[in-house]
């Protein structure tokens, strides 16, 4: 029986692995679509974090250096976005694709002399006893430590959101940015921060691919991860926790399907692979046919804004 | 102080003048970024922009190539303009071309080596079919389920990709040579080719396809009542449902016509220019041709201009890679710079600036 020889708790494992640079991006998204604004460039934020990332670590031999460089990466590019959707009221949706075409172009150049290379390890984090427990061990505590950030990255994302003020006007912009304006707050200051941490989430997910996951450096080495998370926050309804179980149940499947792949299952490599982008579009018609209950899309989401006055 | 004040109607200058000023800054910008790269601006630019045309050393050579290029772009882009008018976004172009050509391919390798004008014919209905079969799944699953098109669409791109990877590695591979991904070279099977119609133009049925293409879609767009929906849905959607404009025929009709197009350019292109079914042969025109969309403001003759210069980009592109070593990732960097360009100086199309006396809240 082939499916005998995977085991569970290396499956969790890996799992979690798999699921944390979308998960990274997709939280990132989160925020900047709950300030009102649909930013379609995750994909090249992301390739620009692993391109960036990758060769800030193999130039500083410091993994953390690298990390570091791939979230300013990321933000470099989002400012682009923010510069072009903000200030220049430029069409979102255009302005996004237009981020990932480019960050495709432009890593694909600047990683050109790093093909092939190994990046510095990353070493995992040693949490002593912890590991020692039986399955949960393997499982749950035998990962680096960015696998943990980001788990504290939704808490803390969660916790912004929902119970602190500046989370609240966030919110409000998101929501109504007419009203929001009118009580005072800076609507595009809010958007502009926003987009910012989102492009840092995606930066910092895109490293985690390079540096830790695959680990290596390819031209457009992303393959649509940018654009699974963006998936991610509709299936989440904008909410942080789902998000990360979102991010979970789609790790376990690209886990799953590469331990078919391993096991020698008799389907195709090729069919194996494509089904992560067939169940991302499964799970999307599941969430968006659920009527009654609204999709909870914040009110301005992809709406320009412009004070008349 | 200098503030934005919206202009009560867009500028039409502007609109006509942006996607040139583009053009000119697009080349500043890449001069910058050839000399950081330690190459000669002037002669990178030369290069890629003026000898695939006017060189007498290669200019033989590559003057076919820009409709062989540009055909597939003003094909496909012809068909995402008139979603994009209508705030139907296709993204997904690159894996209707995709599938078209396998479908295309597929009546081919099916008949061979059986000669019969009926064929081609075939292949031709055969691609078209496909992509709008595939741009089917994005359109049914807006009306039906309201899922995001953009998404959808997009993420159909990965799988049709590993499609094709699958077909070049099984299916639809060669069985006369052993161990080699590939199909067989349709450019080999008469009755399948595609072949050049008027010797050293580069003209096959894929730039007369396009040509059509631009002018069905301009009379549609400016003759037809389905064109002023398309257009009163973009603009006004509540006004068009008002009018008794059904948003979800507009979904599927704008993804069918985008699907068929790009379908047919990657059938055009399988047969042709192309020869086989190879997993590499997708080349991004799908997504290229987004950007011939946007510059060609949407209309179906500007696309002409638009597919022509971003056609011209692939072979200066091809060019800079023989003659100067450029990495070939150069041009899309060129292509990514251009869409930033135009969307950025657009803002003066909606806006002007006022320079107004003191400071208002």
């Amino acid at each position: 029986m082939i499916l005998g020889s995977i085991n569970p708790a290396v499956l969790m494992a890996a799992l979690m692995v798999a699921a944390t640079p979308i998960l990274l991006a997709a939280i990132g998204e989160l925020v900047v679509e709950k300030a009102g604004v649909l930013n379609l460039g995750v994909e090249g934020m992301m390739i620009m974090g692993a391109c960036v990332g990758f060769i800030i670590a193999v130039n500083t031999g410091s993994p953390f250096i690298g990390f570091i460089g791939a979230a300013l990466g990321g933000i470099a590019l989002s400012l682009l976005f923010a510069l072009l959707t903000q200030a220049l009221m430029t069409n979102q949706v255009a302005s996004g694709l237009a981020l990932t075409l480019f960050g495709l172009g432009l890593t694909a150049l600047l990683g050109q002399q790093y093909v092939g290379i190994t990046p510095p390890r990353t070493p995992k984090l040693d949490l002593g006893p912890l590991s020692d427990i039986p399955f949960l061990g393997r499982a749950l505590f035998t990962h680096d430590i960015v696998v943990y950030l980001t788990i504290a990255l939704v808490g803390a994302v969660w916790w912004f959101l929902k119970y602190s003020r500046a989370g609240m006007i966030l919110r409000a912009v998101g929501e109504n940015h007419d009203a929001a304006h009118a009580l005072g707050y800076h609507v595009k200051r809010v958007r502009v921060l926003a987009i910012m941490f989102g492009g840092a989430c995606a930066g910092l997910g895109g490293a985690y691919l390079s540096l830790i996951r695959v680990p290596q450096w390819t031209e457009g080495m992303t393959v649509g991860a940018g654009w699974i998370a963006l998936a991610l926050v509709v299936f989440a309804s904008w909410r942080p926790w789902r998000a990360m179980a979102g991010a979970y149940l789609f790790g376990g499947i690209v886990v799953l399907q590469l331990n078919l792949q391993a096991a020698g299952v008799r389907i195709p490599v090729e069919y194996l692979s494509m089904s992560p982008y067939l169940i991302t579009i499964l799970v999307l018609v599941i969430i968006s046919s659920g009527k009654g209950r609204g999709l909870n899309a914040p009110g301005s989401l992809n709406k320009p804004f412009h004070a008349s006055s | 102080m200098i503030r934005l004040e919206k202009r009560k109607e867009p500028s039409k200058f502007w609109r006509i003048a942006n996607p040139f000023l583009a053009v000119v800054l697009t080349m500043l910008a890449g001069g910058v970024m050839f000399a950081m790269l330690g190459k000669d601006p002037i002669v990178a630019i030369r290069l890629i922009f003026f000898d695939p045309i006017f060189s007498e050393t290669f200019g033989s050579y590559s003057r076919p190539q820009l409709l062989i290029k540009s055909a597939p772009l003003i094909l496909i882009a012809v068909g995402l303009a008139i979603g994009f008018k209508a705030n139907v976004w296709n993204i997904g172009a690159e894996g209707q071309y995709i599938i078209g050509a396998l479908f295309g391919a597929g009546v081919a390798l099916a008949f061979f080596p059986a000669p019969g004008a009926h064929i081609f014919p075939l292949m031709v209905l055969a691609g078209a079919l496909g992509g709008f079969l595939w741009a089917m799944i994005p359109a049914i699953l807006k009306t039906r389920f309201n899922t995001n098109e953009i998404l959808v669409s997009l993420l159909l791109v990965y799988v049709a990709e590993r499609i094709l990877a699958a077909m070049a590695l099984g299916l639809m591979r060669n069985p006369d040579i052993a161990g080699f991904p590939g199909s067989r070279d349709l450019r080999r099977y008469e009755a399948a080719h595609n072949a050049e119609l008027f010797a050293g133009t580069g003209i096959h049925w894929g730039v007369v396809a396009a040509l059509i293409a631009v002018i069905f879609a301009y009379a549609m767009m400016t003759r037809h009542m389905l064109g002023f929906h398309i257009q009163l849905a973009g603009q006004a959607p509540r006004a068009a449902r008002f009018g008794g404009v059904a948003p979800a025929r507009l979904v599927v009709i704008c993804l069918g016509i985008a699907g068929a197009l790009a379908g047919l350019a990657g059938m055009f292109e399988v047969s042709g220019p192309g020869g086989q079914v190879r997993i590499e042969f997708a080349s991004g025109y799908g997504f290229t041709a987004i950007i011939v969309a946007f510059l060609g403001r949407l209309n179906p003759f500007g696309i002409v201009l638009a597919g022509l210069l971003l056609g011209l980009t692939y072979i200066g592109g091809e060019l800079g890679q023989m003659m100067l070593q450029l990495p070939g990732a150069a041009i899309q960097v060129f292509q990514g710079m251009l869409l930033f360009f135009l969307l950025a100086l657009d803002f003066q199309t909606n806006y002007r600036l006022r320079l107004t006396k003191g400071v208002r809240a």
